[in-house]
């Protein structure tokens, strides 16, 4: 009985531990600033496609759905305000996150297990460079700079999205739109709207390369820490996207 | 002749490292000079590579101290060890290389990421290529590991522990799985190393053959072969020791001709050609 609560209570420690050096090293040398630019363009350039398709088509969606309950009210011209509140706020950091843990935790996963079984791992130890700074670190930089800026960009195509329906379906102006969604924005949507990028960037960046660090067994352990850092990056996304969420919005 | 006194390049001193149950290393004592070579001996699971990684600082001992270069490295952190592995070269038993790395990349990286290196990048590529030039594989610069076979493999890793001149070289199983010719190639690459640089060389293998390499020859610059090293002054070669490895335990140590003479079943297994 022990023994199983062990491992996860273990692992939780190690995540911690991890965790504390990556941070620690962002202020630390030797930077690696190379690394990061590399990182940056793996995870931003390389994620720009999929995050501007699920933006457009999310806010496409939503200004679809929010038409229907909008009619009951006669108040279809809110769509804007609609679309660029939850967006902005929910939406656009959920859902950039969300991809971008798909893609960049499980393959920081597998690719830094991959180096863990193939004893590189132990090599880049051994010839006197510390992996947390050379793989870690690099990362986390690089995915909170990156993040917040693909959840800009996602908000904004989905405020497109959404301008598509009600402009060719709703037979909205733009003006009416743009204007009700402009409005419709404070401060503090957009403070909230990127601070959660930024946190969920710890997530997916800590999340990926704690598992690729705690890969053993071969090719099989690549695949597994691959699944494990993808589906526990995606829940405490959400989790975390509660907590913050909670600390905005005062009931 | 009046040795001076240095600290060994490398001591244990019972040191234990326990992996759940079983023991890897088990009160194992040892000692290096500096300038010395050393063969460590051992069947599989004997805890060779375990001694190496420990040496290294890779893996903590659960008892017992390790020294290196008169550092008590048991409890330094792993940003000190970092100084302290940089003075080290260690050549993996599969080479170890960065896959995603090219040849030359991979030989570059001590000197690029150390912390405290500071090489322009001339310098990093004259002494990558010196590097490269000393393994006869200056030809791979632009190529990746897995176009190399697995000899070259390791000289590549050879070329990347020696690249930064370290004071002290562990080899991990160099010749495991390779044909002779091979074998010899790497093993008159390790001898080049040592006798041109006079640096601490730590080999671990299952082969004694190895061991006789390391013994009795040297290197011979000026004909660039191995000859047999003989008597005394420049011919010598430097003293060499050996220790048998069994179940984590030290079960022997001393010279090529003791060890001929042991009389343990186990030590003269490893022995017998």
């Amino acid at each position: 009985m022990l023994d199983l609560l062990k491992m996860p209570v273990l692992s939780v420690q190690e995540f911690f531990v991890l965790s504390g050096r990556a941070i620690r090293n962002v202020t630390r040398r030797p930077h690696y600033v190379d690394d990061i630019i590399l990182q940056m363009d793996t995870i931003g350039v390389g994620s720009l496609p999929i995050v501007i398709l699920t933006g457009f088509f999310s806010g496409a969606v939503m200004a679809l759905q929010l038409t229907k309950a909008l009619m009951t009210y006669g108040a279809v011209g809110k769509t804007g305000e609609l679309v660029a509140i939850t967006l902005v706020r929910e939406m656009g950091p959920v859902l950039t996150a969300l991809m971008v843990a798909g893609r960049n935790s499980s393959g920081m996963a597998s690719e830094i297990g991959s180096m863990k079984v193939t004893e590189q791992i132990d090599a880049m130890r051994a010839l006197g460079t510390d992996p947390t700074q050379k793989l870690v670190t690099p990362r986390l930089i690089a995915t909170a700079i990156v993040l917040p800026l693909l959840t800009i960009i996602a908000d904004f195509l989905g405020l497109v999205g959404g301008f598509m329906i009600a402009y060719f379906l709703l037979k909205m102006t733009p003006a009416q739109y743009w204007n009700s969604a402009w409005q419709a924005l404070e401060y503090s949507d957009l403070f909230q709207g990127l601070i959660k990028p930024f946190a969920f960037a710890f997530v997916i960046a800590l999340v990926g390369c704690h598992y690729g660090m705690q890969t053993t067994g071969g090719t099989q352990g690549v695949g597994r820490s691959t699944t494990r850092a993808m589906v526990v990056a995606s829940v405490w996304i959400f989790v975390l996207d509660f907590f913050i969420t909670r600390f905005f919005v005062g009931v | 002749m009046v040795e001076q006194a240095r600290p060994p390049a490398l001591r244990f001193d019972n040191v234990t490292v326990r992996f759940e149950e079983t023991a890897a290393l088990d009160r194992a004592s040892l000692e290096i000079a500096e300038g010395d070579s050393c063969v460590i001996l051992g069947a599989a699971a004997s805890g060779k590579t375990v001694l190496l990684k420990t040496a290294l600082g890779l893996i903590r001992p659960d008892e017992g101290r390790v020294y290196v270069f008169g550092v008590d490295i048991t409890d330094l952190p792993e940003r000190e060890l970092q100084a302290i592995r940089s003075r080290i070269g260690m050549v993996f038993q599969e080479g170890g290389l960065f896959d995603s790395l090219t040849i030359e990349e991979n030989v570059a990286y001590p000197l690029l990421n150390q912390p405290g290196a500071r090489y322009s990048p001339e310098e990093v590529r004259r002494r990558v290529e010196e590097a490269l030039r000393f393994v006869e594989l200056e030809h791979t610069l632009e190529k990746f590991p897995s176009e190399l076979s697995g000899g070259m493999r390791r000289r590549v890793g050879i070329a990347r522990a020696v690249v930064t001149e370290p004071d002290l070289l562990l080899y991990d199983s160099p010749t495991a799985g390779l044909d002779p010719i091979t074998a010899y190639t790497i093993m008159a690459l390790i001898l080049k190393e040592r006798d041109t640089r006079r640096a601490t060389t730590v080999i671990v293998t299952q082969r004694y053959q190895d061991g006789v390499w390391l013994s009795d020859f040297r290197y011979n610059p000026s004909s660039g072969r191995l000859e047999p090293a003989s008597g005394d002054g420049d011919m010598a070669g430097p003293r060499t020791r050996f220790f048998v490895f069994r179940e984590g335990r030290v079960v022997f140590e001393g010279t090529r001709a003791e060890l001929e003479a042991c009389r343990d079943a186990y030590v003269a297994k490893f022995v017998r050609r």
